[in-house]
């Protein structure tokens, strides 16, 4: 590697350092509340934690029924 | 040269300077944890999931699945040579993909559902078109120089690759051209992940490093540090404002984009196992990680907590993934089986 190109990979870390700090960060309790928010808003829905009900899984086999 | 030594002395202090001021950035807003935000939130308990179906049909490892925006077709793709469409609900395969190169490492399904990718040792992307009469090779994405680690369809005509040559790239899938690459990763890029709005996706890197980046203007907005190791596997919690990371270094981490840092860790003593692969349930609230000791471990990601495991596979999970309609999670293992559980 030249030394010019090891100036220039520098320059351009220091570049993207600049973008990188220049972030508007907001507070993590902020942030972690939101969150929080989001997984109880959609709970309901979320058919991993409530459950399928059984004669509608997609996965499941149906089970063959006789009509008496 | 003593003037390129001088200016390459006060780059590195300039360098030094900003990071120093990121960390002391991101500490100013540390002002609290998820565990205690997450503290008023009721458990989950135990989370038992069932299995419903094992599909049986790859002869060799399964190194990736994807399921299709249908919730129901899902394509995997093993180092037997073979990519498979299959139909989960039926548990029959659909359409038989063979592979130039079988050394396969990642496959995804465009969102039409029309043409599934695969690429892995060859340094190839190759897009096929699975909805013709028997599956057509519709493009060779030739460009990259190392492996083939991810990809992700934005539309029929746009793609994005992940690569060991520590780039990621989007691709143009009408002139088969690279239309912006992604560089400032120092490691192999394992895994990304696009954002819903598909105006930036996240990638994860053998560097233990993950960033965000414009897809559109091809620059890094920001990098999130913290893992150890490699990160294998990356996706996004689906409010979109947070992602999480599943690495060698035995953990998974959910970093938050507005707050630029990490918000809480997954990992337990008793782990320790690499993440290979990680899925989210539709609230967020689960994380299915499948790691390297054959299981699939369930987290609860407000509270960090381990709330379950899918046992069953002989073999290191390789890949897993939740359909849209967050029915199921399947898992796809090196023991050729893919399994689906809900």
């Amino acid at each position: 590697m030249t030394s010019n190109s090891n100036l220039s990979n520098m320059r351009r870390l220091v570049e993207q350092l600049k973008l990188e700090a220049s972030v508007e960060r907001i507070k993590v309790s902020q942030a972690a509340a939101e969150l929080q928010q989001f997984c109880l808003q959609n709970a309901a829905k979320d058919a991993l934690l409530v459950g399928v009900p059984t004669g509608s899984n997609p996965f499941r086999e149906p089970r063959s029924c006789a009509v008496v | 040269m003593a003037s390129e030594k001088a200016e390459m002395d006060s780059l590195k202090k300039e360098c030094d300077g900003l990071r120093t001021q990121i960390e002391a950035a991101r500490k100013a807003v540390n002002d609290g944890s998820m565990s205690s935000a997450a503290g008023s939130a009721t458990d989950v308990g135990r989370v038992q999931l069932k299995l419903r179906k094992s599909l049986k049909g790859h002869l060799a490892k399964i190194y990736s699945m994807h399921w299709a925006t249908d919730s129901r077709s899902m394509v995997s793709a093993s180092q037997d040579g073979k990519l498979l469409v299959w139909d989960t609900f039926s548990g029959n395969k659909m359409v038989a993909v063979p592979l130039k190169s079988a050394w396969v490492m990642s496959v995804a399904f465009a969102p039409s559902g029309n043409l599934v990718a695969s690429g892995g040792l060859d340094n190839m992307c190759t897009v096929y078109n699975i909805k013709s009469a028997s599956p057509k090779t519709l493009r060779e994405l030739d460009a990259h120089t190392g492996y083939l680690a991810c990809c992700r369809f934005l539309s029929d005509t746009e793609i994005l690759t992940a690569s060991g040559d520590t780039t990621c790239c989007l691709w143009d899938l009408e002139t088969g051209k690279q239309k912006i690459i992604f560089t400032n990763h120092i490691g192999d890029c394992m895994s990304l992940a696009l954002s819903q709005d598909e105006r930036t996706f996240v990638s994860g890197a053998c560097d233990s490093l993950a960033k965000l980046w414009d897809l559109r203007e091809g620059t890094c907005k920001q990098t999130f540090s913290g893992h150890t190791s490699d990160i294998n596997a990356i996706n996004f919690f689906p409010s979109g404002n947070a992602f999480i990371t599943g690495s060698d270094d035995c953990s998974c981490k959910m970093y938050d984009l507005r707050s630029d840092q990490e918000v809480i860790g997954y990992q337990d003593t008793s782990l320790n196992a690499g993440v290979t692969s990680l899925a989210l349930s539709n609230s967020g609230r689960l994380i299915f990680a499948g790691y390297d000791d054959f299981n699939c471990h369930i987290w609860d990601s407000m509270k960090g907590e381990k709330v379950g495991v899918l046992s069953g596979h002989d073999n290191r999970v390789s890949c897993t993934g939740v359909p849209g309609d967050g029915m199921g999670v399947c898992t796809g293992s090196w023991d050729s089986f893919l399994k689906l559980w809900n």
